[in-house]
Parts: structure tokens; C-alpha cells; sequence
């Protein structure tokens, strides 16, 4: 699917562009953001490693399985999949939860060492499992607790009230988690989201 | 009141990472975990998961740097429109319903702006507000996450993602009319 995404961002830019007359200025802005790509991984390996060896910490102490164990009731309806007080549970819960204090650069880190646990789980090492699909559809439909960026932008602009969007912003957020579980639980079963594991599985039989 | 509002989520935010940090150490001296080599061990992945991502990186924000710099967003809001004219979203706001999935900086930018323009206690300053807040940049997350583990069949994410971006954007925009 992302191929399609990426095939019609690249040729709607480059033939609007061709259309608008603005090619050098596409062109441009290619380069600029894989210098930007390269820079935005670069300054993630110092808080990548902070994150991993905190974790690493909680791990150790049995600290991710009591997390796990905490939210078992929730995790077990979501993520059927995961085994229960695995650690992928406790990356998941922190996660989402550095998403909805709006700590992004934290989120990172716990995501992805979340996906590196999914991973172990998978079966199929190219496709996407149903439990990595939630976790990424929960994290990108994210409830909002403190917006502290807009929040900042808010007072910076001088409004006569500024928090009055957070309870909004809760809100929306839940309606974008509600059919974020939706989508991916009705989702998960359409016979031409499985095609791939269909015929991965038939590729085995016949070997 | 605005003042001091603003100085309680500056402290609620300044807390936030020493309390997760305090917690998770504290807890790892209760358990007797050798906390400073566990540390060391786990922080080396740091550097390959950095590096491993940096291809899925270059991919799609390239895509949607050109797809931006391009003036392509200006057709998608022509198209789309007339549909949103009938649920009664402001024109401002479908532009920043549009980029927020594709770009983080993008649509902040683009709501700074509106604030500025129309002030950010107006109907639709509060509406590119919520909106803002209620979803995230879902392509360059499903990129960047997928591909650090090596996925290259994405099935039901993509749609997933959108239907809930949607749902965000349409219930931000509903919530907005009831409370404002």
C-alpha cells in the first residue's frame, strides 16, 4: 500500500509541478529533505540510546512485565496475539503514553523498540501482523492529554484562553482511537488485506 | 489565568521524563538490577536503530517534500472542497485536515498562520487547534516504524490510519461546532 502512497506523491508532484512551472523548486526541495532525513536520524541516536538503556533498566528489573500485567485486561481485547506479560506489551503502554503527554521525542524510541518486539512475534517477517497494525493505527490516531505545542503556540499569540482546545483536542482524539480500534479489528478480516499471508502460506505448503 | 495556566503545563511537562526516569531506576536498585551496566547494554542499540531507519526516512519525506513544493495541495483542496463546503469545514482548516498526516512542521505551520490571520481564539483558530492535536503525521510514522523492523507488506495500515485520521478530523470539527 505504501507503494501506491509513494507512486502518487511522487508523480501527482512532478507533473503538477511540470504544470505549475515549479519543477526547480520540487527539485529542490528533494534534495533539502534527504539532507533532512539524514539529520532527523542522526539527532535521534543520542535520545535512541538514552530510551534504550532506560528500558533496557525496566526490563531487567521486571519492571515492563508488572506494566504488562497492569494493563492485561485492555491489552488482551487488542492485541490478542501478544503473549501475556511479553515486553512488547510495556513498549506499547509507554508509547502511547509519552504520545498522549505529548512527548515525542520519548515516543519515538519506545515505538520503535515496540515494533522490534512485534517483530519477534511474527511469523511472517515481510508482512505486518495484526497486532502491529493496532499498535501503529492507536499510536497515529494518538489521544492528546497536554497539546504542549499548540498549547505554546496559543499563548504565544496571546489567547484570552488557551487551554480551552484541550478538552476538544481529548475528544477528537477519542473519536480517532475509537475507529482507529474499529477500522483495524474490521479491517484485519477483509480477505484482500490477507492476500499477502495467503499466499506466503501457500508458498510454504507447496515447498 | 492564562499565564498561570501556562506555568502548570510547564511544570507537568518539565516532570514528566524525571518522574518516568526517577521510577525506572528506582525500581531497578529495589530489584538489585546493575543499573549502569543494564543501561550501557541496552543504549548501544541506539546508533544501528538510528541508522537503519535513515532509507525509510529519505523515502517518503522526499516524497512529500516534492509533493508540497509542487503546489499539488492547492488541486487536492479544489477537488475536495466542495464536499467539505457541505459538512461546513472552513476552507483553512481542510488545508491543515490534508497536511496533517503528511507532514508534522507543515501543518503546524499552517495553523501558527491561520492563528495569526483570523486570531486564535476565532471558531476556526479553535478548530485547526483541536485538529492539530488529534492526530499525527500517520505516513511518515507507518514509514519510519515499519520500516525499522523490515516490513514491506503493509495490509490493512494504511486505510486503518486514514479512517482514523477522518474520524479525528470530522470529530474535532463536530466537537468544535457543539462547544464554540
Amino acid at each position: 500500500m505504501l507503494n501506491y502512497v509513494w507512486l502518487f506523491l511522487m508523480a501527482t508532484s512532478i507533473v503538477v509541478g511540470a504544470i505549475n512551472g515549479k519543477l526547480p523548486e520540487v527539485t529542490k526541495a528533494a534534495f533539502s529533505m534527504a539532507e533532512t532525513s539524514v539529520k532527523i536520524a542522526f539527532g535521534l541516536i543520542g535520545v535512541m540510546a538514552l530510551w534504550l538503556g532506560i528500558m533496557k533498566i525496566a526490563e531487567e528489573s521486571g519492571l515492563t512485565s508488572v506494566l504488562a500485567k497492569l494493563i492485561r485486561p485492555v491489552s488482551k481485547r487488542l492485541f490478542p496475539d501478544i503473549p501475556e506479560d511479553h515486553p512488547a506489551i510495556a513498549s506499547i503502554l509507554l508509547n502511547l503514553s509519552a504520545n498522549w503527554l505529548g512527548l515525542s521525542n520519548a515516543a519515538t524510541p519506545f515505538g520503535l523498540k515496540a515494533m522490534e518486539e512485534l517483530q519477534e512475534l511474527n511469523e511472517n517477517k515481510e508482512v505486518a501482523s495484526n497486532s502491529m497494525v493496532t499498535f501503529l493505527a492507536l499510536n497515529t490516531a494518538a489521544i492528546t492529554l497536554i497539546p504542549a505545542t499548540i498549547l505554546g503556540v496559543r499563548i504565544s499569540l496571546d489567547s484570552q484562553s488557551p487551554q480551552e482546545i484541550i478538552g476538544t483536542t481529548i475528544l477528537a482524539g477519542v473519536c480517532a482511537t475509537t475507529m482507529a480500534i474499529i477500522a483495524t479489528k474490521v479491517l484485519q478480516r477483509m480477505p484482500i488485506f490477507n492476500r499477502e499471508l495467503a499466499n506466503e502460506a501457500m508458498a510454504a505448503k507447496e515447498q | 489565568m492564562s499565564e498561570m495556566f501556562g506555568r502548570v503545563v510547564g511544570i507537568a511537562s518539565d516532570l514528566a521524563i524525571p518522574f518516568v526516569l526517577i521510577l525506572i531506576i528506582g525500581y531497578g536498585v529495589a530489584k538489585r538490577v546493575k543499573i549502569y551496566e543494564a543501561f550501557v547494554d541496552g543504549a548501544k542499540g541506539g546508533f544501528e536503530v538510528a541508522i537503519k531507519i535513515i532509507p525509510f526516512l529519505v523515502a517518503i519525506l522526499v516524497a512529500i517534500g516534492m509533493f508540497r513544493a509542487s503546489g499539488a495541495m492547492d488541486f487536492l483542496i479544489a477537488i475536495i472542497s466542495p464536499l467539505t463546503d457541505l459538512i461546513g469545514l472552513p476552507a483553512e482548516a481542510l488545508t491543515v485536515a490534508l497536511m496533517r498526516p503528511l507532514s508534522g512542521s507543515g501543518s503546524l505551520g499552517l495553523v501558527t498562520e491561520i492563528m495569526q490571520t483570523h486570531g486564535p481564539d476565532s471558531f476556526v483558530g479553535r478548530l485547526v487547534s483541536t485538529m492539530y492535536g488529534s492526530t499525527e503525521t500517520t505516513f511518515y510514522v507507518l514509514a519510519v516504524y515499519f520500516g525499522s523492523v523490515g516490513i514491506k507488506k503493509t495490509r490493512h495500515a494504511v486505510p486503518a490510519g486514514l479512517l482514523a485520521d477522518a474520524a479525528g478530523l470530522i470529530g474535532a470539527l463536530l466537537i468544535c461546532k457543539l462547544v464554540f
